[in-house]
């Protein structure tokens, strides 16, 4: 499978992903705005409440080619932080109160200075969140040693797990996926990754594979916690499940499968005002692969800049100005207010 | 192509108060409460659901208890046997009265 850029789909340029977002469409139109319901409850212009997490996009480049993925990364994609961009985000960050880095791609790990951008990170007292894939773990020799390297920086691993069986994760995420996943797993659980006592957290991420709402957290927590330890003797924190975006390739997935309309009028229909009190936009401040600022990874992802014009690029984080700023929302932020809510930590209510 | 069914029915369902509202609302009141947690889970009541909509064959409840089923973290295997839990009651409830044909058999022959 290819990214959408690779493939020449119409879908990898941003503008069309929001013109179908925004689409002429009837019955998309009709739906209400994103905006109309923050306005319903009084939360628009919606304004951030802190800045506590900087959400790092170190590259598009991954190892692996998700169906639902939002970044629309793969192998085929060369889009990486250089270290100069790393050291203007380590700026930023010393002049900041910032407790965490949140660091995603593609697979962050195979940035070549992801290593250094870490232990740098670290140096500064600062909390590391990697979104780690679990696979990269095992793709290759030299990345065999990343339990360990988590370990040494007291890492928190976020790591995707779309179910407990084979099927359902390799639908989602490729051939084979399940069974490296399950590989590295077990060596961040030798790492004392996961297991109670040793403070190195190891979260889990469910997607629904498909055009549906995640379940409760709490029960699928426990779940995935009595059968990936029956089945595999497998440990680990909390599970995050997280509502799959109409953007990028879940956006393609939808259309080509017929289910998009009836997708955004679930997500509409489930609007939560609570969750919308809480979304993730409103704590965060995420930086793309070559500097430039926005309100989350998929604003990053839809190239919706950040609305402060005086500070939209690392080199210019000035966390008073963004504190002041107005969200950019659009229709895809139904996906983080539907139901229960969604952001990168899972539930939001 | 024309049909008796048309998914978009399903989300008209509220409709129906249009014309009798009093007794819409009691049903639909009710309707929620049933499906909330209690002695059963919510998850249990929806693989439930499942199988009455495949008793009753309605295509509605299918589709609706199928996604419900999805986002209440049944998963494919579960919802399968709960519809074959339907089809062996469904069965044997057939074949049960199949005592009856006998009774009635034996009562008329020598």
């Amino acid at each position: 499978m290819k990214s959408l850029l690779a493939s020449h789909n119409q879908l990898s340029d941003t503008f069309i992903q929001l013109q179908v977002l925004n689409s002429a469409d009837e019955k998309v139109t009709a739906l209400p705005r994103f905006a109309e319901k923050l306005q319903d409850v009084r939360l628009y212009p919606l304004k951030p409440l802190t800045v506590n997490t900087l959400q790092v996009n170190i590259g598009k480049m991954c190892n692996q080619t998700c169906k639902h993925c939002h970044v629309d990364a793969g192998p085929d994609r060369r889009e990486i932080m250089t270290k100069e961009t790393m050291m203007e985000c380590l700026n930023a960050l010393a002049d900041t109160s910032i407790s965490t880095v949140d660091l995603t791609g593609g697979a962050p790990e195979m940035n070549p200075n992801f290593r250094w951008f870490v232990e740098q990170i670290t140096n500064l007292g600062r909390k590391v969140i990697v979104r780690c894939n679990l696979t990269i773990i095992v793709a290759n020799k030299k990345y065999n040693d990343l339990p360990f390297f988590f370990r040494q920086n007291k890492v928190e691993v976020v790591s995707s797990l779309p179910y407990f069986t084979s099927v359902k994760t390799d639908a989602q995420r490729g051939d084979g996926v399940f069974e490296d996943s399950i590989k590295a797993l077990k060596m961040l659980n030798d790492a004392g990754y996961g297991i109670p006592g040793t403070g190195l957290k190891l979260n889990l991420v469910y997607n629904p594979s498909g055009a549906f709402l995640p379940p409760a957290q709490a029960g699928l927590e426990a779940d995935f916690k009595t059968e990936l330890f029956r089945r595999f003797q497998i440990k680990f924190n909390e599970l995050y499940a997280i509502t799959n975006l109409p953007i990028s390739r879940f956006l393609d997935y939808l259309l080509v499968s017929g289910n998009y309309d009836a997708y955004m009028e679930k997500l509409v229909a489930s609007f939560n005002p609570h969750a919308a009190e809480n979304v993730m936009c409103r704590s965060m401040i995420s930086v793309s692969w070559d500097g430039f600022l926005y309100d989350c990874d998929f604003n990053q992802m839809l190239d919706l800049k950040i609305g402060n014009q005086s500070s939209r690029h690392i080199s210019a984080f000035n966390a008073g100005k963004l504190l002041d700023r107005e969200i950019i929302v659009n229709q895809h932020c139904f996906g983080c207010t539907a139901g229960a809510g969604s952001s990168c930590g899972g539930e939001l209510t | 192509m024309k049909t008796y069914y048309d998914p978009e029915d399903l989300k008209k369902f509220a409709t129906i108060s249009e014309y009798q509202p009093n007794l819409a609302k009691k049903f639909f009141d009710y309707y929620g409460e049933v499906f909330e947690e209690g002695a059963l889970t919510a998850r249990e009541k929806s693989l439930i659901a499942l199988a009455v909509a495949h008793t009753v064959q309605c295509p509605y409840c299918i589709d609706a208890y199928a996604t419900d089923c999805l986002e209440k973290g049944s998963n494919e295997e579960q919802m399968m046997e709960a519809i074959h839990v339907a089809a062996a009651i469904r069965g044997g409830s057939s074949l049960v009265h199949g005592v009856q044909m006998m009774n009635k058999v034996k009562q008329l022959s020598m």
